[in-house]
């Protein structure tokens, strides 16, 4: 575990702890070359501020975006990327990797 | 998450405790699993502890997906001398967090070692301090039974999954028959790489470094070697 890791979560609740809405992406499983490996996390503010990654940069756009939908619904959701994945033209993965990404909110 | 668990999970983190976040991913319910707890998943998540590895689990109520929080990674050298020169900033380039151990101050200079936290103490009363767990790697390189035996014997006692100790193997075997005679017997000192290193006919100070990050890195990974 990186100190990267450490500082990501310390954002998180750093934002939270300064009244904004926070979600935590965090890479559950990937297939194939995927460029993070699983327990990856990305922490996501209301503003749409993030820290960390889930992937090199082809996935955060997509996860922040749900992310921001996440922090309105509460409810936790799990988002499979990858070449065999509709959304695959928009924010496939140049690797030709899958990853599967769990969003949630802090609560 | 909850905050409450975030906060316990960074507590966590800062006294350098284990710890595995279990999430249920259809519902998002999550709790966190120490070592040594009662836990329906304890087995599965020392599994994960082991390998540094996170991993998703099948049980009857759905997928739980267990995150691996490690402390960081350490390695104790016990000797401040020239493979020590070569080792401690390989390591510490490979991600270990360096401490070097030695009594003797004409060794264990801040002009010989550059940015690696030095302890001037003796390898027992250091190890001591220091705690060595299941994340840290201990190699002694004095050859000298007086500083190498105490370090050896508190690593012995200890959860470090990497043991080295540099000699030949004459000196080797002479080490293990003094650690025998200390209570120590083969199913305790067989954990000791000695001779030290990966055989890749290493000959200079920083090659048998190589052979030793080599042999460290293998052991952390669970490869054979």
């Amino acid at each position: 575990m990186s100190t990267e890791t450490r500082d990501i979560l310390q954002s998180a609740a750093d934002w939270q702890a300064a009244g904004r809405k926070v979600a935590l992406a965090t890479v559950v499983s990937t297939w194939g070359s995927a460029p993070r490996p699983a327990g990856s996390q990305l922490a996501i503010a209301e503003n749409g501020d993030f820290v960390g990654s889930v992937s090199g940069g082809c996935v955060e756009g997509a996860v922040v975006a749900e992310a921001l939908e996440i922090m309105r619904s509460g409810t936790p959701k799990q988002l499979d990327f990858g070449v065999s994945n509709d959304e695959a033209w928009e924010v496939g993965l140049a690797c030709g990797g899958k990853i599967s990404v769990f969003v949630e909110r802090l609560e | 998450m909850k905050r409450e668990l975030l906060d316990r999970l960074l507590a966590d983190r800062a006294a350098q405790r284990t710890v595995v976040v279990a999430t249920h991913l259809a519902s998002g319910d999550q709790r966190l699993i120490h070592p040594g707890d009662n836990d329906p998943l304890a087995a599965e998540a020392a599994l994960a502890i082991r390998s540094d590895k996170p991993r998703t689990v099948e049980t009857a109520d759905g997928d739980v997906f267990l995150n691996v929080f490690n402390p960081p990674l350490r390695m104790i050298i016990v000797g401040a001398v020239h493979i020590a020169q070569a080792l401690a900033p390989m390591a510490a380039m490979t991600g270990y967090d360096v401490t070097i151990v030695d009594p003797r101050q004409a060794w264990a200079t801040p002009e010989r070692f550059p940015d690696i936290r030095i302890l001037d103490a003796w390898p027992d009363e250091a190890l001591a301090e220091l705690k060595p767990d299941h994340r840290t790697a201990i190699v002694t390189l004095t050859h000298d039974p007086k500083l190498d035996d105490p370090a050896l014997q508190a690593a012995l006692s200890s959860d470090a999954f990497y043991i080295g100790s540099l000699g030949s193997r004459g000196t080797h075997a002479k080490r293990i028959q003094r650690l025998e005679t200390a209570g120590f017997d083969e199913s305790r000192h067989s954990r000791i790489h000695g001779p030290v290193g990966l055989n890749i006919g290493a000959k200079s100070p920083a090659e048998i470094a190589v052979s030793i990050m080599g042999q460290v890195t293998a052991a952390l990974r669970g490869a054979a070697a």
